[in-house]
């Protein structure tokens, strides 16, 4: 193997194994930047080491056993107060001892409890929501910080920050590394999704640049809901959000034209969608319902993602039934947002003026100033209704306000086509 | 990026020979891992080639042939549907697969076409092309 051939096979090896690895590491140092670090060193000695001894048979193991090592001589060499020596080193003999008979199946067990505790511990309240997203993208995705500059279009420096000040904070506030109980779990999961939704939306929907979408983000955050589901799967919400992520992503391909600008769902050629993740949305979605799940604010979406999804064309879409979905989650959810697609829902099933007569309050609501979905929607029904002026006056003002310049140029060209 | 894993067939499993237990515990355990790692979106075994056909084309021509079919090692005898980040993360996968069959055998590893794997170099208007020709085959058929 050439030496570049070992990094690529090393990066890939980190990448199967590197929140197992990280999440071993923090039960055991009780802090998850140190258990990084470690890992890091581990990575580093791997680097070296592979290339002339090739990668190990059970390269896991090797990583762990030589990050517990690192751990160690750290704790030799450092100053660290006695009295955290001690902890640790009873926490390493404790953990050893259990072990012993079969450490690789020790760890093997508490492996699904240890990286759920990382998924906790990377998404908390404490921190704010970009430390959220980049920490978990980090030791949970396995992905570099490069990457993650990268994917989110800032300088590499930012990212950084971001990561050492987040394992900084959690150190600080000496946040436990466990799995939250009662009343704080439903709170605590919903960070969690809510972390993997936003980098699943980041990908979906870029915000900022030119680009429309970038798939590497969506497909990093199933991955990440996929794995989460398996780790929780008693939770009927993991399912729902896995389900909306599946039948989203199952529209990527189909969601942009030749030359680069975006199609909207009911102009989709559906043959262009990706069945194996219909497929398997679907059944994510029946598997919240199965767990009575179905009310859940993810499986409700999951649902009217599902309708779509089941229409095999446009005109077969079962809009009715999407208005009353939108509706159950308003109640549960109330948002400006959701009244705006409740809306749209509605003037399908019911016509524009219906769905006017939704969206004209919203006009004056704070939360949607500056949005530019609004004079979208509200822009488009005018055009239905035959009232032109009005309507292209919406669509030029959604014009300003979108940051996607290809959008921009989608709506310009419908107000061009007004005239 | 997407990989599609194939197991190639052997006598036995051309003989309509099930795994043992064993086997199919470990290959149990080994599609658990998987899933927890997000990386199967599909997979299915096959029925031996002797419950298959063929269709061969020749022109305007088709014929179709029934199985088995002879060239046993290069026969398919299961697939998976991966999503992987790497070619050599589908390869650090497959490498943690339990043997499939009993003593020799092969496994291959096969990238999707996905449109972005065209990269700058395949531009929208070549994009547009490819999807006129598309059309164009489809309309001729």
């Amino acid at each position: 193997m050439t030496e570049s051939a070992t990094h690529r096979a090393i990066d890939a090896v980190w990448r199967i194994e590197s929140a197992k690895l990280i999440a071993g590491l923090t039960r055991i140092v009780r802090d998850v930047g140190l258990a990084e670090d470690l890992a890091q060193d581990a990575l580093l000695i791997a680097l070296e080491r592979w290339p002339e001894t090739g990668v190990p048979d059970n390269p896991g193991a090797w990583l762990m056993a030589t990050a517990k090592h690192r751990a160690i001589d750290r704790l030799r060499r450092s100053k660290l107060v006695e009295r955290k020596h001690e902890e640790l080193g009873y926490e390493m003999e404790s953990h050893q001892e259990t072990a012993a008979p079969d450490l690789d199946a020790a760890i093997d067990d508490n492996v699904g409890d240890d990286l759920l505790r990382l998924v906790f511990i990377s998404c908390h309240p404490v921190l704010t929501t970009e430390a959220r997203v980049a920490l978990t993208l980090r030791l949970l995705g396995g992905l570099t910080t490069v990457e993650i500059a990268r994917a989110f279009l800032v300088p590499e420096p930012t990212i950084a920050q971001r990561i050492v000040r987040a394992k900084r904070t959690l150190s600080d506030a000496k946040v436990p590394f466990e799995v939250p109980r009662g009343d704080e779990l439903a709170a605590r999961l919903s960070s969690v999704l809510g972390v993997i939704y936003l980098i699943f939306n980041e990908g979906y929907s870029a915000t900022a640049g030119d680009s429309w979408t970038r798939p590497a983000l969506c497909e990093e955050a199933l991955r990440l809901g996929r794995i989460l589901a398996e780790l929780a799967p008693q939770e009927p919400e993991v399912h729902g959000l896995v389900a909306l992520m599946e039948i989203q992503a199952s529209r990527l391909r189909a969601r942009v034209s030749p030359s680069g600008k975006p199609v909207v769902l009911l102009d989709q050629d559906r043959s262009r969608w990706d069945h194996i993740l219909v497929r398997r949305g679907l059944a994510a979605l029946e598997r919240a319902e199965k767990l009575g799940g179905a009310v859940g604010p993810y499986a409700l979406q999951s649902a009217i993602a599902a309708c779509h999804a089941r229409a095999k064309t446009p005109g077969e879409t079962d809009w009715a039934r999407i208005a009353a979905l939108y509706h159950q989650l308003a109640q549960i959810a109330p948002s400006p947002i959701v009244e705006l697609n409740r809306a749209v829902a509605v003037s399908m099933a019911f016509g524009p003026a219906a769905g006017l007569a939704i969206v004209d309050p919203l006009v004056s609501e704070p939360a949607l100033e500056g949005y530019h979905l609004l004079p979208t929607v509200r822009g488009d029904f005018l055009a239905k209704l035959g009232r032109v002026e009005e309507a292209r006056a919406e669509l030029e003002r959604a014009a300003s306000l979108t940051r996607n310049t290809t959008e921009r140029e989608l709506l310009l060209e419908r107000v061009a086509a007004l005239r | 990026m997407r990989f599609m894993i194939l197991i190639k067939a052997d006598k036995n499993s051309e003989a309509g020979v099930l795994p043992d237990q064993k086997l199919l515990t470990e290959m149990g355990k080994f599609n658990e891992e998987l899933v927890k790692a997000g990386v199967m979106l599909a997979g299915e075994g096959l029925q031996p080639s002797s419950k298959g056909a063929r269709v061969r084309f020749s022109g305007k021509n088709r014929s179709v042939i029934d199985g088995p079919f002879s060239e046993t090692k290069e026969l398919i005898a299961g697939f998976w549907l991966w999503q992987c980040k790497s070619k050599e993360e589908a390869i650090e996968w497959v490498k943690r697969c339990p043997n499939p069959m009993e003593g020799e055998s092969e496994v291959e590893i096969r990238q999707v076409f996905e449109n972005e794997d065209f990269g700058a170099e395949f531009t929208p208007e070549l994009r547009a092309q490819e999807d006129r020709i598309r059309a164009e085959i489809a309309a001729r058929q």
